[in-house]
């Protein structure tokens, strides 16, 4: 690990209540020696994003398993860029199809998840891409 | 335990894997003995439709009548699932199941700033009478029975229920179904709330009332387990929470001077059926010997009908894989007879696209045929309960048992199930199994076909999946701002004072809510008013 931990923000946007995945996540990170700060349901992109400038985090991970991902995905990229912090990574997962994870891709999010994924894939995934903010 | 069956259990422990998990165990992590013997057995088997019901609540069961197939349905607009509904009862299904949007569940109409981007896409988006009208437009609503799944604004989705059934010209007494209604298994598990717990036990115990006295075919809450078991628990703990859930609401009921013998019979359960075959099924007839006991000796029900547990199930939908879609099928086949073998009253078979999008209509055909080929082809319909007195199944209908019984009275020591959800004991348990249970898949100790054993490159398009286009949004929206215009707003603003009046001073709040739901009001506005009167809850968002 770098001797400065990375701060994570794992959210759940939108009126979805499915918290498992984002939860065991949550979880999983934390035992990988990040550190996590958890949103809990029902939040809003700019609640979502009020809370990754609050906290100072070095990533946004979001978990959307409504199928109101291609509506909140994109508002909570432009909430982070009204803020001043468009740069920020973001990464999700849920029941995304393909053809919605090339074009979230293209808007701009780093990375999706997918069911199947293990807590270890997404480790790794952070551990490569993620560095921490100056 | 026998001593035969302490030396099995040793043995077995000796072949547990590297990470400490015993090899031969349920999914759910119980111990499972290499061959089980008549001493393995104590508990009460009994005879089938007589107490506790361990071997099934009716004497006959599917050589009289078959489960129900009760095939889930929403999505988009309430023409489009009238449509669906229109095709599932064409293709022989028996009863109505209706899945709302996550606004209509959350209590906000289809036009309000926080359903953006959630209007018809997970269910079916009912703001309106007009569109609950639209629902069931031509589908006579005493000739079916039709359950709901809402909770935290059931009272005003059976409201509008009751009056669009009112304007078809049918009595209130022929009326038939269920609503899920079962507040404490949100707060545990599904997490969709309006209201803290309190307030929210208070607004189940008004409609098991109101159901009573009006509308007395009617189901007025479906104790689940379902949600609880998806959310990751063990098959104990789903066993558990669902019986102390539902220990709760008799309470209640009981507090408001209602008669176990009178209520007791109109309580449904809903449990998950998962992959382990034999566990799903000691889970299902433990249940019944349960619940039976609990009602006799904690609330002294005296007719047997008021003991009976009679529940639906539905085929696991966190078991199903997104990797080689179509293995889906044989699971739900597989979960499905474990349902019928459990004797279940009615089922729910999920669709083998369902890890990828709402199922498309070829796919829920396929899912509704499972139940069909199972109840026309197997024979398993002929003989009552035949698993019954095999050493297994009772051994391990036994423990599961005896593991529920632990976690009840851990709940009642807490102070009963009110309290333990307040402080968060049921939902700590269930994080603790999910985040458990997905290290032993991380581990490669469950192998899960397709996804961390037995891998494959596969087409990105390999089964076809619904569409739902953003459009719907857009044109309920605007539906929902027309038909409030329409309205006459005194008599709404009127409506709504007289709920919140019945909010504050403790009468039932059904009657008032039906005369708003006549004059128009819709499930945000009611659920507006739960929120100004009796409060918000918010997610403790623990990890």
């Amino acid at each position: 690990m770098a001797e400065s931990k990375l701060r994570i923000l794992i959210a759940k946007p939108g009126l979805d209540g499915h918290d498992r995945g984002a939860k065991i996540i949550a979880r999983a990170l934390r035992d990988a020696g990040f550190e996590v700060i958890y949103t809990g349901l029902h939040q809003t992109p700019d609640m979502i994003a009020e809370a990754a400038v609050q906290e100072d985090v070095d990533a946004i991970g979001l978990s959307v398993l409504s199928g109101a991902h291609m509506t909140l995905f994109p508002q909570i990229l432009t909430k982070l860029q009204e803020k001043g912090c468009g740069d920020l990574p973001v990464f999700g997962g849920g029941i995304i199809p393909k053809d919605d994870v090339t074009e979230l891709k293209r808007l701009g999010v780093a990375q999706i998840f997918t069911p199947g994924a293990s807590t270890k894939d997404i480790v790794a995934w952070i551990n490569e891409n993620i560095r921490p903010r100056a | 335990m026998s001593k035969q069956s302490a030396a099995k259990a040793t043995s077995a422990a000796k072949q547990a894997s590297a990470a400490g998990r015993p090899k031969h165990s349920t999914i759910s992590g119980l111990e499972v003995e290499e061959c089980y013997r008549p001493e393995d057995v104590t508990g009460e088997i009994g005879e089938p439709g007589s107490y506790p019901f361990t071997r099934g609540v009716y004497p006959t069961m599917y050589r009289t009548k078959p489960w129900t197939m009760r095939q889930f349905a929403g999505f988009g607009s309430a023409r489009d699932t009238n449509e669906r509904f229109k095709y599932l009862l064409a293709q022989g299904t028996d009863g109505l199941s209706t899945a709302f949007d996550m606004p209509t569940l959350m209590g906000y109409d289809a036009d309000a700033e926080r359903a953006l981007g959630e209007v018809g896409r997970e269910g079916v988006s009912v703001s309106t009478l007009a569109d609950m009208e639209v629902l069931f437009d031509g589908i006579r609503l005493d000739r079916v029975t039709t359950s709901m799944t809402v909770n935290c604004s059931a009272s005003v989705l059976l409201a509008m229920y009751l009056v669009v059934a009112e304007r078809q010209g049918c009595s209130w007494k022929d009326l038939g179904g269920t609503i899920q209604n079962d507040m404490f298994k949100e707060f545990i598990a599904q997490k969709e709330w309006i209201c803290p717990p309190a307030p929210s036990l208070r607004i189940v115990t008004d409609m098991i009332e109101f159901c009573m006295r009006e509308v007395p075919r009617w189901h007025p809450v479906s104790i689940s387990g379902y949600h609880i078991r998806e959310a990751g628990s063990t098959a104990a703990q789903e066993l558990a929470f669902t019986l102390a859930d539902g220990i709760g609401y008799v309470q209640a009921a009981v507090e408001r001077g209602l008669n176990p013998d009178e209520f007791g019979p109109r309580l449904s359960f809903f449990f998950n059926v998962h992959n382990d075959f034999f566990e799903e099924i000691a889970k299902i007839r433990a249940a019944r010997r349960m619940w039976a006991k609990i009602m006799r000796e904690r609330f002294g029900a005296k007719t047997d009908r008021a003991c009976l547990l009679r529940t639906h199930c539905q085929t696991s939908g966190v078991s199903l894989t997104a990797q080689q879609p179509l293995n889906n099928v044989v699971r739900v086949a597989m979960q499905a007879l474990a349902a019928v073998l459990a004797g279940t009253q009615s089922l729910h078979t999920n669709s083998l696209d369902e890890t990828l999008a709402l199922p498309t209509e070829e796919a829920v055909t396929v899912a509704l045929r499972t139940q069909q080929i199972i109840a026309e082809e197997t024979g398993v319909t002929n003989t009552v309960d035949p698993l019954g007195g095999s050493y297994a199944v009772e051994a391990l209908t036994d423990r599961l048992e005896k593991a529920a019984w632990d976690y009840i009275n851990r709940i009642d020591e807490l102070g009963g199930i009110l309290r333990a959800v307040e402080i968060g004991y049921p939902q700590r348990e269930i994080a603790d199994s999910a985040f458990s249970f997905q290290m032993t898949q991380d581990a490669g100790e469950y192998v899960t076909v397709g996804v961390n054993g037995y891998q494959m490159d596969e087409p990105d398009d390999r089964v076809a999946t619904l569409k739902i286009g953003l459009d719907i949004e857009e044109t309920q929206r605007q539906k929902t701002i027309a038909f409030k215009a329409a309205r006459d707003a005194s008599k709404v603003a009127d409506a709504l004072a007289r709920v919140g009046l019945a909010c504050g001073d403790g009468t039932n709040l059904m009657p008032p809510i039906v005369d708003a739901v006549r004059l128009g009001c819709t499930v945000g506005e009611i659920s507006d008013v739960f929120r100004e009167k009796l409060g918000v809850y918010g997610d403790p968002a623990w990890i």
